[in-house]
C-alpha cells in the first residue's frame, strides 16, 4: 500500500467517524470515505496513476492537488476533463479514466 | 534592384523577404517587436477560397491553393526534419446554411464562384452528415469546397523566415521604424530604425493592421484599419470534426463594412487534438482586452453547428487585429505617391493563405519581372481606393 | 452603501471579507471549494469535523472566529462553488462566475459589478522539472499538504520532500501526522545563501517572534519525527517503471548546480517537491492591474493596485505566509470599502511580515544552475509532453525570441494547465536558448483571459440577471 488513508480511529486529530462511500473507477467498485475527493479514493485503492497522456501514453495521476495542474483529469458520469482531486465523490459515481489519442494518432 | 527593406516580419513579410531573397535581392526585414508575433499569431491558419466571391481576392487566393502543397514541401526539404511541421492539411471546408433564405443565398453564391473555377459541390444533407457525423442534422444546404487547407500559421511563417535567412536575409527585431530616408530625388531609399540607418533600393510595408502607422512616420497614409477576431479554443477531445466548418453567415461577415461586432461561426479540430471556435469582427481600435459578450457569441453559434460541443470545455480564448481595408482587397504594390515604397499588406482575415502569393508578386514587380498574374487590382492606384488616399504628408 | 466583491476565501481575503464589513460595507465572499480557508487553513469537510482539528494548522482558532463571523453576519453573503472564468475590465469591472461543481455542466452563471473588488486568489507552488517528475507518485509539497489535511490521507509511506522554503517544514509535519513516514527534508540552498538571506539586520527579525515560534514547532516536530533535515540538497531524478520507486539526490553548488559523485539513490514510495511558489495572477491581468518587476500584483499602502477599486492581498501580492496574508487582507478589505484613515496596527504587521517575506526570497530563492539537472528527454511542458530537447532544438531551429510564437511552434504552455505548471519555467529556458534575458514579444504566461475552463454550454447561454 502506497497512499494510505489515515484510519480514523488512529488519526491525532480525532475526527468523526466517517460515511462509506462507493464509486466505480473504469467498472471497478472502489470504497472510500464521504468528502474524499475523487482523487483520493483512486489513490487510496493503489492506483497512483489514472490518466494516459496523448502524445506518448504515459501514466499520470495527482501533482499538484489543488487543481492547477490539470493532470488528474478523469470522465465522471459521462462529463469529460474533471479534476479528480478538486471533485468531491459521490457515491454511485461512475468514474472512467481519460486518454485521448491525437488526431490521427500524430505525436 | 539589388536590396530591399521589409517591415514587418509576420507571415506576409516573412513571405515577401524569401521571395526576394531567393531571386538574390539582399534583403532587411525590420519588426518593431519579436517576429510572426502580431496578428499571423492570432491567425487561425485559414487557406480558403470558399468564403471569396468571384473577383481579384478570389483570384489571388485560387494562386495560392494551388502553390502551398509545393511551398510546404520545398520548405520541409530546405529546413528538415528538426524544424517544426507546418501541419498543412487539405482538409476542405463544408459551408452549410441554417435557414431557408441562408440556403438560397449560399446555393446562389457557390454557383457565382464555380463560374471562376473554384470546386463548390453541393450536398445533400445525407451527403454532408456522411462528411460531419456530429454536425446539427437541421441543416438547410451544405456546399463542399475541397480547395480549401489548414495550416499552423506561425510555424509556416518561421519557416519561411528561416529560409529567407537561408537565402541571405537579415532580421531585426524590437527596432521601431521612426522616419524615411529620402534620395536626392525624393524617391524612399531607406528609413531610421533604432538609431541606425537601413539603406537600399526600396522599401516594403507589410505591417498588417499596423501599416497605416508605419506609412505615415514614411510620409504617407493608408487607410488600412485593425479589424479585431477572437478564437476560443477548447480542451483536447477525441476526434470528432473533420473538416473546416462554417455557417452560411461566414462571407457576410467578412465582407462587412460594418464596424458593430459580427460573430459567425467556423469551427474546426487541430493537429493537436482541439478545437478552434471563431468567429468575430468589430472595430475597436487596437483594443485587446477580451469581452465576454464576443465569447458568448462565438460560442452559441458553435452550438448550431455542433450540437455536441455544449459538454466540452473552453480552455483558451486569444484576439487578434486583421489589416482591413476599406474596398475589401488586399494591398500589393509600389505606392504611386512615393516612388521606393512598396506595399504588401490589407489582407483582412485572409493574410495567412495569400502571404506567399503576394511575396511572389512583391518579388516579380520588384525585379521586373512578370508577375503571374494581373496585378492592377491590388494596386494602391486603384480607383476604388482614391477616396481614402490623401497624398504624400 | 458600498459593496465589496472578495475573491479568495483563504486567509487574506477572511480578512479583508471582515474588514470590509467592519468598514460598513456590504460583501460578498466568492470560493471555487465548498469550504471555508483556502490552501492554507484546508481541512476535514465541514460536515465531518475533527475535535483536534487544531493540530494540523498554525492559527486554528484564529481561522474558526473568522469564518464563525462571517458565516453569522448577513451582510457577508458568501458563495461556495464559485468559478470566476473572465472579468471585464472597463470603468467598472464586471466579475462573471459559474456556480457548482468544479468543472460542472451547466452551471448557473452569476456576475457581478460590485464597488469594489478584492483579489485574493493565493498561490500555487512552482515546482522545477527534473528526470522522471511526471512519473506517478511525484507530488508538489502542496498536493501533500491538500491531501494530508483535506482528506487525512498520506501520498505514500516512505516518503521524501525536496525543494526550497520554509514550507517544506510543515509539509513533512503534516505527512508525518497522517502516517507517512518522511525519510527526509531537503532545502536545495546550502547553509552560508540562506543565513545571508535571513539574517542581515536580525533584530528586524525580533517583533516577528511569533513566526519565530512557528518554525520552532516545525523543528519541534521535526526532531520528534526524527525527520532529516538536509541543506544543499535535493532530488535531481526519480525513478520507476510506472510509479516512483526511488529517487537519486545530490549536492547542489550555491548556484544550484549538482556536484558530481555526491548522489545517492534513495527508496521512496512518494516524492513531494516545491521550488517556490506562482502567484494565481489571471483575475488580476485580466481586470488590468499592473504587476512588480518580480512578477506579482503592484499595490499601493492601501492594498489597491493599479485599477481604481481593484485591491490584491496575500500570496497574490508577494509570497509571505498567513500574517502577512492576514495584515494585508485586513488593510485591503477597509479601503475597499471606501473608509479612509490609517490602520497602525495592521500596518505594523504588514511591515514586519513583509520584511520576512522578501528574506524568504533572499534565502531560499531559485539559483540559476538548476537547469544543469535537465537531460534532453525531461518532459519540460506535462501538459503537451514537450521535452528539454525538442523545446531547444525548435528554440534554435526558429532562432525565435517570442514566447508567443515559441509556444505554437513547440507546443509548451499549450495544453489544458494553460502554463499554470510549466509556464515560467518555459520562458526561463527559452530566454537563455535565445541568449537574452527575457523574450521579447511583451507577452507572458501569466495572462489566462479564461481563468479557470468553461463549458461551451454555458458559455453560450444568456447571461443570469447581473447580482
Amino acid at each position: 500500500m502506497v497512499a494510505r488513508l489515515l484510519p480514523f480511529g488512529e488519526d491525532p486529530i480525532r475526527p468523526a467517524e466517517p460515511t462509506p462511500v462507493t464509486i466505480t473507477v473504469d467498472g471497478e467498485s472502489l470504497r472510500g470515505v464521504a468528502g474524499q475527493s475523487i482523487a483520493g479514493i483512486i489513490l487510496a485503492n493503489e492506483r497512483l496513476g489514472f490518466r494516459r497522456t496523448s502524445a506518448h501514453d504515459k501514466p499520470r495521476g495527482v501533482f499538484c492537488g489543488i487543481g492547477v495542474c490539470f493532470d488528474c483529469l478523469v470522465v465522471v458520469d459521462g462529463i469529460e476533463d474533471v479534476r479528480a482531486c478538486q471533485r468531491r465523490a459521490k457515491d454511485g459515481d461512475a468514474v472512467t479514466t481519460q486518454h485521448h489519442a491525437l488526431p490521427r494518432g500524430e505525436s | 534592384m539589388s536590396s530591399a527593406i521589409v517591415i514587418g516580419a509576420g507571415i506576409v513579410g516573412a513571405a515577401c523577404a524569401r521571395s526576394l531573397a531567393k531571386l538574390g535581392v539582399v534583403v532587411t526585414v525590420i519588426d518593431r517587436s519579436a517576429a510572426a508575433s502580431g496578428t499571423t499569431a492570432a491567425g487561425e491558419g485559414n487557406l480558403l477560397v470558399s468564403d471569396k466571391a468571384p473577383g481579384p481576392e478570389l483570384r489571388m487566393a485560387l494562386h495560392a491553393a494551388a502553390s502551398w502543397p509545393r511551398l510546404t514541401a520545398e520548405l520541409a526539404d530546405e529546413l528538415g526534419p528538426e524544424f517544426p511541421h507546418t501541419e498543412y492539411e487539405q482538409k476542405g471546408g463544408l459551408v452549410v446554411a441554417t435557414t431557408v433564405v441562408g440556403s438560397e443565398q449560399l446555393l446562389k453564391f457557390a454557383a457565382g464562384q464555380r463560374g471562376a473555377g473554384v470546386q463548390a459541390d453541393e450536398l445533400s444533407s445525407a451527403d454532408a452528415l456522411r462528411l460531419e457525423p456530429d454536425l446539427n442534422p437541421a441543416i438547410t444546404a451544405a456546399v463542399y469546397y475541397p480547395q480549401d487547407s489548414q495550416i499552423q500559421p506561425v510555424i509556416a511563417a518561421e519557416a519561411l523566415l528561416a529560409s529567407a535567412r537561408r537565402h541571405g536575409a537579415r532580421i531585426v527585431q524590437n527596432a521601431t521604424v521612426t522616419g524615411p530616408v529620402l534620395g536626392q530625388d525624393g524617391a524612399l531609399v531607406g528609413v531610421t530604425a533604432n538609431g541606425e540607418t537601413f539603406r537600399a533600393d526600396a522599401v516594403v510595408v507589410a505591417a498588417g493592421p499596423w501599416s497605416g502607422e508605419v506609412a505615415q512616420v514614411l510620409g504617407v497614409d493608408l487607410p488600412v484599419l485593425p479589424r479585431r477576431g477572437v478564437v476560443l479554443v477548447t480542451s483536447r477531445m477525441r476526434h470528432r470534426i473533420f473538416h473546416k466548418v462554417y455557417d452560411a453567415d461566414y462571407v457576410g461577415a467578412v465582407g462587412s463594412d460594418d464596424a458593430a461586432l459580427q460573430t459567425s461561426s467556423v469551427v474546426e479540430s487541430t493537429a493537436s487534438g482541439t478545437v478552434l471556435i471563431g468567429s468575430s469582427r468589430q472595430q475597436v481600435g487596437f483594443d485587446a482586452s477580451m469581452r465576454t459578450e464576443v465569447m458568448e457569441q462565438i460560442a452559441a453559434k458553435a452550438l448550431r453547428l455542433f450540437p455536441f460541443l455544449a459538454d466540452h470545455q473552453v480552455m483558451r480564448a486569444y484576439g487578434g487585429f486583421r489589416p482591413f481595408m476599406p474596398d475589401h482587397l488586399p494591398l500589393v504594390g509600389e505606392d504611386h505617391r512615393l516612388r521606393g515604397l512598396w506595399h504588401a499588406t490589407g489582407h483582412e482575415g485572409a493574410g495567412i493563405g495569400l502571404a506567399p502569393v503576394t511575396g511572389n508578386l512583391i518579388a516579380a514587380m520588384m525585379t521586373g519581372a512578370e508577375p503571374e498574374f494581373d496585378v492592377a487590382p491590388y494596386s494602391p492606384a486603384r480607383e476604388s481606393l482614391a477616396p481614402y488616399l490623401r497624398g504624400v504628408a | 452603501m458600498n459593496q465589496v466583491l472578495v475573491i479568495g476565501a483563504g486567509p487574506a481575503g477572511l480578512a479583508a471579507a471582515r474588514s470590509a464589513r467592519a468598514a460598513g460595507a456590504e460583501v460578498i465572499l466568492l470560493d471555487a471549494s465548498d469550504s471555508l480557508g483556502g490552501q492554507f487553513w484546508r481541512h476535514l469537510p465541514d460536515n465531518r469535523p475533527a475535535r483536534k482539528e487544531r493540530l494540523l494548522h498554525h492559527g486554528w482558532s484564529r481561522f474558526q472566529a473568522l469564518a464563525a463571523e462571517l458565516t453569522s453576519d448577513p451582510g457577508c453573503e458568501i458563495i461556495h462553488g464559485a468559478h470566476v472564468w473572465a472579468i471585464d475590465a472597463s470603468e467598472h469591472p464586471i466579475v462573471h462566475a459559474v456556480i457548482g461543481e468544479p468543472d460542472g455542466r451547466n452551471r448557473r452563471r452569476m456576475s457581478f459589478q460590485p464597488t469594489a473588488i478584492v483579489l485574493a486568489t493565493g498561490a500555487h507552488d512552482r515546482t522545477l522539472p527534473f528526470p522522471g517528475w511526471d512519473l506517478p507518485g511525484v507530488f508538489t509539497a502542496g498536493a501533500a499538504q491538500a491531501l494530508a489535511k483535506g482528506e487525512r490521507l498520506a501520498v505514500g509511506q516512505r516518503v521524501v520532500v525536496a525543494g526550497a522554503g520554509p514550507f517544506l517544514l510543515p509539509v513533512a509535519q503534516s505527512l508525518a501526522a497522517t502516517g507517512s513516514r518522511v525519510v527526509a527534508v531537503m532545502e536545495a540552498n546550502r547553509a552560508v545563501p540562506m543565513l545571508r538571506g535571513w539574517l542581515p539586520r536580525a533584530w528586524q527579525l525580533l517583533p516577528a517572534a511569533s513566526k519565530g515560534m512557528e518554525l520552532a514547532g516545525y523543528l519541534a516536530g521535526h526532531l520528534r519525527h526524527r525527520i532529516p533535515y538536509l541543506l544543499g540538497r535535493t532530488v535531481i531524478a526519480a525513478h520507476g517503471a510506472t510509479v516512483v520507486e526511488s529517487v537519486t539526490t545530490a549536492k547542489l553548488d550555491n548556484d544550484w548546480v549538482p556536484i558530481p559523485g555526491t548522489e545517492k539513490i534513495i527508496a521512496v514510495d512518494a516524492v513531494c517537491v516545491s521550488h517556490s511558489f506562482t502567484p494565481r495572477l489571471e483575475l488580476a491581468l485580466a481586470v488590468g492591474c499592473e504587476l512588480t518587476a518580480d512578477r506579482f500584483v503592484r499595490v499601493d499602502r492601501r492594498q489597491q493596485t493599479s485599477i481604481p477599486g481593484v485591491f490584491a492581498a496575500g500570496e497574490l501580492t508577494g509570497i509571505g505566509g498567513v500574517d502577512l496574508a492576514l495584515a494585508e487582507g485586513g488593510l485591503a478589505g477597509h479601503y475597499a470599502a471606501g473608509a479612509s484613515g490609517t490602520n497602525p496596527s495592521l500596518e505594523r504587521k504588514r511591515a514586519v511580515f513583509s520584511g520576512f517575506a522578501k528574506r524568504i526570497e533572499a534565502a531560499h530563492g531559485i539559483r540559476r544552475g538548476w537547469p544543469a539537472w535537465l537531460s534532453d528527454s525531461t518532459i519540460v511542458c506535462r501538459c503537451e509532453e514537450v521535452s528539454y530537447g525538442s523545446l531547444c532544438s525548435t528554440a534554435r531551429a526558429t532562432a525565435s525570441q517570442s514566447l508567443r510564437s515559441l509556444k505554437l511552434s513547440t507546443r509548451a504552455g499549450l495544453g489544458i494547465c494553460q502554463g499554470r505548471v510549466c509556464g515560467r519555467t518555459v520562458e526561463d529556458l527559452l530566454a537563455r536558448e535565445a541568449g537574452i534575458p527575457n523574450l521579447t514579444d511583451g507577452t507572458t504566461s501569466d495572462r489566462r483571459p479564461i481563468a479557470v475552463p468553461i463549458r461551451i454550454g454555458e458559455l453560450a447561454a444568456p447571461p443570469a440577471d447581473q447580482h
